[in-house]
This record gives structure tokens, C-alpha cells and sequence, in this order.
């Protein structure tokens, strides 16, 4: 608000760019209030804007000033902060909004056309009643051909293609009615159904709005977790001065500066230094591989030890990941096969409705009701079976549903993902990242005194890297509390150095150049040896067995080596495939999946990417890859592993109310359906039943409120 | 009846009136972050940075 400040130079203006970063600390309106207006103040920015919800800062800034300038500054302010790719996943978010238009529509319509329609209910005789009628006309017609629109589009499209759904029934039925009533209108006659058609429009579109906005959040959430592999690098300029680079801006035979923590925006070979490198996203093995100068490493690996001089040969589309994002689409086609619970309800029904109501025209045509009554007949039946309830039955329970496994940390992409999350049979598990964390922590923290602690603590939180990142933060979770040092030094990818009360202290890498993963702390003469491994997610064997108990056995599909992976199979009891290759993780999905079985893929890797768009469902950790996120149905964001139980739990729990609520819409057309082939069925008594039917079924679907638990 | 001529006009023209006001306030991002509105009520320091981060630390 207080941060827009005018460049000063106008040309800038026409080159402005716009960046966003994900911040997760905000807190409070406190940090709103640090970022706009330390951003606001820096030269080249012209606005920031937070927005708190999505936890996200949106920068326009001067092309020349680059995103990684504006990372260091929110990070100088404080606040850990990622650069966030084009928003990959907020294509469709203009379709909640044109729906929610819609609805606000066909609300004022209702609500108006109610009005008018309680009159004639309550007794307008003669010419009142026929000025309000024509009225309800005036209002109903534009409202319905705006409201309607998103049902007639869907409904034309199935029939284009010779097929049926939920909106042929409906666009039948709406249309019909309309057109009936206005034949009344013009006739006079005393029934019009203009309320009732608007009304299951309204109804209709509260559902769709929920599926809509489920979609939204759970996507807002997971786009504040992606992480893109690398935004960009420091490429090394002629004269010997690096600058920022972003990907797609990266050419071969640029030389990139990548330093300790980084991951590698290209493929390239590296001319300068030695590394470990941690290739665990792209192949699953934990341990970090060196590297020297002329070997190759390659895009979306991590550089873990010291900072390396790499030539590219790769960038963009040709690097290695991409075969793993074509790998991922040829994977991912099969999913648009599935279809919704709704629809397939809609299979049975719509062919039934329709010829129901053909019947009941038939049927009162032969016992000589005369076309008009007939016809007023055959609405009354299609308005009445408007499956009013059922498309409200499905959102509704999977709103709540989602909602309540949100608040416990699992974002479910959509109703489809919850759908299927409940049929799933079996369950497949990367090792790397998805049964472990990931990251390297400290095994043995016990053989430090709390002094040592204190110190060990001090040095690792003065380092970017990602061992002292682990060992800091596994410190900082006993409670310890950094000790006071002077003269902190880090030397980059060797270890960081310091004085504590007059003693020199170090904490860094020891003295073997393996890329064993272990750090050395040395306080004067005293050596210590800690272990950094990577530990097993939290409740893992728990999960394991509770999943077990619901009938979805589980298995490992690892692309470590088998030595790493027997551990953890050990540990957990349960078999494994190792060394699997991206394609290899696919053909086991798939023959699972050519078995008859409906596997859950949990993996977090660019190498599970492609399994996981394979699989029938699938989860990632919310420290999985930009591309692994992307293409699982659910994300889970907590450290624990108990949310894949809690997920599948859920879902089923959905399903058994969506089952409910279809047996309630059912049971109610039972009752309905004969008074209204009865003929005795007046637009009272539909809008009556309508919005009873809807309030039983929104009410059964709030008791998921708990379903996570 | 001659009441209806002008209520009915009346009751239509408001509800116009709420649905385009509704309109305005979708286009114009009014709820593109529900959680931050609440939030940025507290920021109180519009003119005058020092004097606010002053109260702040006083506060606390």
C-alpha cells in the first residue's frame, strides 16, 4: 500500500517484469508491512505487493535488477524466500471466477423472481398474477442464458462428441422448463417455473463453485511450496565478474559459478573444483557422488561440498530432465480416462429422467390430457429429477473432506484425486525423499556435550550449507542455544571457523575427501566425528502397518542401489525393487496396473515424476521436486508420513457420504417422482422439495468435518 | 398496485446494484487475499515509519 514508488526514469517502465517469491515465515502484519516496504525502498523495484493467504510477495522491478538481487534483499530482511516459477499450476483459475459470477447471477435472480412467486403462491388472481409472471419472465430469461451458460457449453460439448453427462439433463430439463413457462406467461396460464428452473441453476452452480474453489486453494498452496530446481545461475562473464542468469536465459558454453547448496540450472562438465553431488531427485541414490574437474553433472543435481566452475552443454529442453518430462506426458495420458463418480451416476440417470418423463407425456397423451397438460406434466417430472441434489451431493462431501485434511497439512488437488485416493489397492514407495527426508541429519548427536552443542550449533547456523543446515536445525529442535562467537569465518565447501573465549573452533569437513556425508567439530584439540545420514520419516513403520490394515499393501520402487535400500527395507519389513531407472518405475506402475490393480504412487524425485503421473493416484512430500508436486494428485507438507494413511482414510470415509447422499437424492425422487406423474406436483411444491433435498444432502456432507482424524 | 410500480422497480435496481457492486469487487482483487486484509489493518504506519516501529517495540 505505502510501497509504490515511480521510477524515476520512464523508459524503465515499458521493460518492467514481475517475479514472485514464496515467503513461508510471514507471520504476522508486522512482516507484511518489513517486505513491502524494505522491497518498496530498494532502487529498480516499483511495487511490491504481499499477499499473505498464498503466502507470496508479487515484485514488478526494472528488467536490470535480477530476481536473485531481490531474493538476497527479502532474505537480508529476514525471511527465508524461494523464486517461484510462472505459476504453472493457476491456468484454470478463471474458471472458479466465472462460475462464482454466475452464481451471484443466478442468485439475484432467484431472490428476485422469489419474490414475486411467493405472491402468486400466496393467491394474485387475474392480472397480478400475469404481471408477475411476466415479470419473473423479464428477470429469469438473461439470467438463465448467463447462468445456464457454463451447463449448456459442458452438455453441448458431451453431445458433439455422442456422449452424456450430468449437464444434459440438466440443460434439458432448464430449457424446457423455460420454455414452458413462457408459453404460460404469453397464455396466462397459472403455472410458471421460471423460480424453479433458476433455483436449480443456483444450486447447480453452489456445487460447482465449491469443486472450484477446492481446486483453487489446494493449487495456491502447493504453487507456494514449488520450488523451481534452479531459477537461474551465476554465469561467469569475460572479465572475470559473474552475473545472474535465469534458466531459460542460459546458452552453451557459458560458464556458471555454482556454489555449496546450489542446484545446477544445466547440464555441463565441470572446469574448475571438486564436488559431491547430490543426484538423489534425478536417479533416488542418497549418497552424494564426486565429481572433478571434466566429468559431467548434470541439471536439477545438487552441488553439496564447494563451489565448482561448470562449462555448459546443455540447456533448456535438451537437458537430461527433459526426457523425464516427455517420459511424464506420454505417462500422465491415461488420466484423463477417468471419470468422476458424478458422471458415471450420470450414465444411469439421464437415460432414465429422460424417458420417465417421455412416459408421463405418453402416458397422460393416451388418457386424453390434451398436448398442454401432457407437456406441463413431463416438465413437472424432468424439474423434479433435476439431479439438483446429486450435483451438489459430490462437492459438497469432497469440500468438506479436503478441507479437513488441509488443516492437517494434505493438499488434494481435486475431487477426481479424492475419488480415486479411495480405491486405491496397493502402495508403491520411493525410498529417497519420500520414505526418508531427504536431507542429511545428524545420527549421532548424542556423543556431543551441551557445550559442544552450543558451539556446533553457533558455527552451523553462520553456513548456507545444506549439512550445516540439517545439523543446525536438528540442534535447534533439542532447545539448544548458540554460543557466542567473534571472528566467524566460513571458508566455502571446507567448514566454517570461529573463536570462542579465546579458544579457535571449526566445524567443517573431515580430513578424508570421500563424499561421505559427515562433519567434523573441533573445540581447541578435542575432535569430534558427527554422522550425518539420512534418517527415516517420522510414524514411517506406523503408516506402513496402518495402511496394511486397510488392505493396501506396500512396497519400495527405489532408484538407489540395492546395499542402500536394505536398511530401510529391513527396518520397515517390506519388499523393494532398487536400482530402478524413471522408465523402469513406470513399467511397474504399469504392470500393477495391467494386473487389475489401482496402485498409490508416493515419490518425491524428478525421477518418480513420470510414476507418479503413471499411477492410479499418487502423493508427493510437500520437500519433494517442482516436478514431482506437479505431478501427484495430493501433497502432503508435514515431515511425518502419517498423512498418507490419514488421506487414504479420508477418502474413503467421502466416499461412503457421497454414497449416502446419492441414496438420499434417490430416496427422495422415490417419493417425488409419482406425485409428480400424478400431475399434482405445482411449482410450490418443486421449489419445496428442491432446496429440502439440497439442505439434507449439504448437511450430511458437513458431518466429514472430522474425517481426518 | 400503483405501490408496485414503484417498489418493484426499487427492489430490482438495488439488487442490480449489490450484484454489479459484486462484480467490481471480484475484478478489482478484493478477495485475492482474504487472510492479508485482516492483517494489513494493523499496519498503522502509512506516514510515518519511525514513530510506528517506535510503538511497536513499545508495545512488546
Amino acid at each position: 500500500m505505502n510501497t509504490v514508488l515511480p521510477l524515476h526514469d520512464a523508459a524503465d517502465a515499458a521493460v518492467r517484469e514481475d517475479s514472485r517469491f514464496a515467503v513461508p515465515g510471514m507471520r504476522c502484519a508486522g512482516c507484511i508491512s518489513k517486505i513491502e516496504r524494505g522491497l518498496g525502498d530498494m532502487p529498480g523495484v516499483a511495487k511490491a505487493r504481499v499477499n499473505f493467504s498464498a503466502k507470496q510477495v508479487a515484485v514488478s522491478h526494472s528488467a536490470d535488477l535480477s530476481e536473485d538481487r531481490i531474493l538476497r534483499a527479502i532474505e537480508k530482511l529476514g525471511f527465508q524466500a524461494q523464486i517461484l516459477a510462472e505459476n504453472p499450476l493457476a491456468e484454470d483459475r478463471g474458471d472458479t471466477a466465472r462460475l462464482l459470477r454466475a452464481l451471484a447471477v443466478a442468485g439475484f435472480g432467484m431472490m428476485n423472481i422469489m419474490l414475486l412467486s411467493v405472491s402468486v403462491w400466496s393467491g394474485a388472481m387475474g392480472v397480478t398474477r400475469d404481471l408477475f409472471h411476466m415479470l419473473s419472465a423479464l428477470i429469469a430469461i438473461p439470467v438463465i442464458a448467463y447462468a445456464g451458460h457454463p451447463f449448456f457449453a459442458s452438455a453441448a460439448m458431451a453431445l458433439r462428441y455422442g456422449r452424456t453427462n450430468m449437464d444434459v439433463p440438466i440443460s434439458i430439463g432448464i430449457i424446457l422448463a423455460t420454455a414452458l413457462s413462457l408459453y404460460e406467461t404469453i397464455n396466462s396460464g397459472p403455472h410458471a417455473y421460471f423460480d424453479g428452473a433458476v433455483m436449480l441453476l443456483f444450486f447447480l452452480l453452489a456445487g460447482r463453485v465449491l469443486d472450484g474453489m477446492m481446486r483453487d486453494r489446494a493449487r495456491e498452496g502447493i504453487s507456494a511450496l514449488l520450488k523451481q530446481t534452479a531459477p537461474g545461475a551465476m554465469v561467469v562473464q569475460g572479465d572475470g565478474t559473474t552475473t545472474w542468469t535465469k534458466t531459460a536465459d542460459i546458452r552453451p558454453d557459458m560458464v556458471m559459478l555454482v556454489a555449496a547448496g546450489e542446484n545446477l540450472a544445466a547440464d555441463g562438465v565441470i572446469e574448475q573444483g571438486r564436488s559431491g553431488f547430490d543426484m538423489s531427485m534425478l536417479t533416488g541414490e542418497s549418497d552424494p557422488e564426486m565429481r572433478g574437474p571434466g566429468e559431467q553433472v548434470l541439471a536439477g543435481t545438487m552441488n553439496m561440498l564447494a563451489p565448482v566452475h561448470v562449462r555448459v552443454t546443455a540447456a533448456g529442453r535438451d537437458t537430461s530432465i527433459a526426457d523425464i518430462s516427455r517420459l511424464m506426458d506420454e505417462a500422465g495420458q491415461h488420466r484423463s480416462f477417468y471419470v468422476r463418480i458424478a458422471d458415471r451416476a450420470a450414465r444411469y440417470y439421464a437415460p432414465a429422467v429422460h424417458s420417465l418423463a417421455l412416459l408421463a407425456f405418453a402416458g397422460w397423451m393416451i388418457a386424453g390430457a390434451g398436448w398442454h397438460q401432457s407437456l406441463l406434466i413431463a416438465v413437472a417430472v424432468l424439474i423434479i429429477t433435476c439431479p439438483c441434489a446429486l450435483g451438489l451431493a459430490v462437492p459438497a462431501a469432497q469440500v468438506v473432506a479436503s478441507g479437513a485434511l488441509m488443516r492437517k497439512g494434505v493438499l488434494i488437488k481435486d475431487g477426481s484425486a479424492l475419488e480415486r485416493l479411495a480405491e486405491a489397492d496397493c502402495v508403491l514407495l520411493d525410498k529417497t525423499g519420500t520414505l526418508t527426508m531427504g536431507k542429511p541429519q545428524p545420527a549421532n548427536l548424542d556423543i556431543l556435550s551441551h557445550t559442544e552443542k552450543r558451539v556446533a550449533l553457533a558455527l552451523a547456523q553462520s553456513s548456507r550449507h545444506p549439512v550445516s543446515r540439517g545439523l543446525a536445525k536438528a540442534l535447534r529442535d533439542q532447545d539448544i542455544i548458540p554460543a557466542q562467537l567473534t571472528d566467524i569465518e566460513e571458508e566455502a565447501g571446507e567448514g566454517v571457523s570461529a573463536n570462542w573465549q579465546g579458544i579457535a573452533v571449526w566445524l567443517g569437513r573431515p580430513g578424508q575427501t570421500d563424499a561421505q556425508m559427515s562433519v567434523a567439530l573441533i573445540i581447541g584439540e578435542n575432535v569430534q566425528l558427527i554422522e550425518m545420514a539420512d534418517l527415516i520419516r517420522p510414524y514411517a513403520k506406523k503408516t506402513l502397518a496402518e495402511l496394511g490394515e486397510m488392505g493396501l499393501p506396500a512396497s519400495i520402487l527405489s532408484g538407489d542401489r540395492a546395499e542402500a535400500v536394505a536398511p530401510v527395507v529391513n527396518m520397515l519389513g517390506i519388499d523393494a525393487q532398487s536400482g530402478a531407472r524413471p522408465d523402469d518405475k513406470v513399467a511397474a506402475v504399469q504392470r500393477l496396473t495391467d494386473e487389475g490393480y489401482k496402485p498409490l504412487m508416493v515419490g518425491d524425485g524428478l525421477n518418480d515424476g513420470p510414476a507418479l503421473a503413471a499411477a492410479y493416484v499418487s502423493m508427493a512430500p510437500g520437500s519433494a521436486s517442482d516436478v514431482g508436486q506437479q505431478a501427484a494428485d495430493a501433497v502432503f507438507t508435514s515431515d511425518s508420513l502419517m498423512p498418507v494413511a490419514l488421506a487414504i482414510k479420508a477418502a474413503r470415509r467421502t466416499k461412503e457420504i457421497v454414497r449416502q447422499n446419492f441414496m438420499l437424492a434417490i430416496g427422495y425422487n422415490i417419493f417425488a417422482v409419482p406425485l409428480a406423474l400424478a400431475g399434482m406436483v405445482t411449482p410450490l411444491i418443486a421449489a419445496i422439495a428442491m432446496s429440502l433435498s439440497s439442505l439434507i444432502v449439504v448437511g450430511n456432507a458437513l458431518r466429514l468435518r472430522g474425517a481426518a482424524k | 398496485m400503483s405501490g408496485l410500480a414503484v417498489l418493484i422497480p426499487i427492489a430490482l435496481f438495488m439488487g442490480l446494484c449489490g450484484l454489479g457492486f459484486f462484480f467490481w469487487a471480484m475484478r478489482n482483487g478484493q478477495f485475492d487475499d482474504l487472510e492479508g486484509a485482516s492483517h494489513r489493518v494493523l499496519i498503522d504506519d502509512e506516514d510515518m515509519p519511525e514513530k510506528a516501529d517506535g510503538e511497536e517495540s513499545g508495545d512488546a
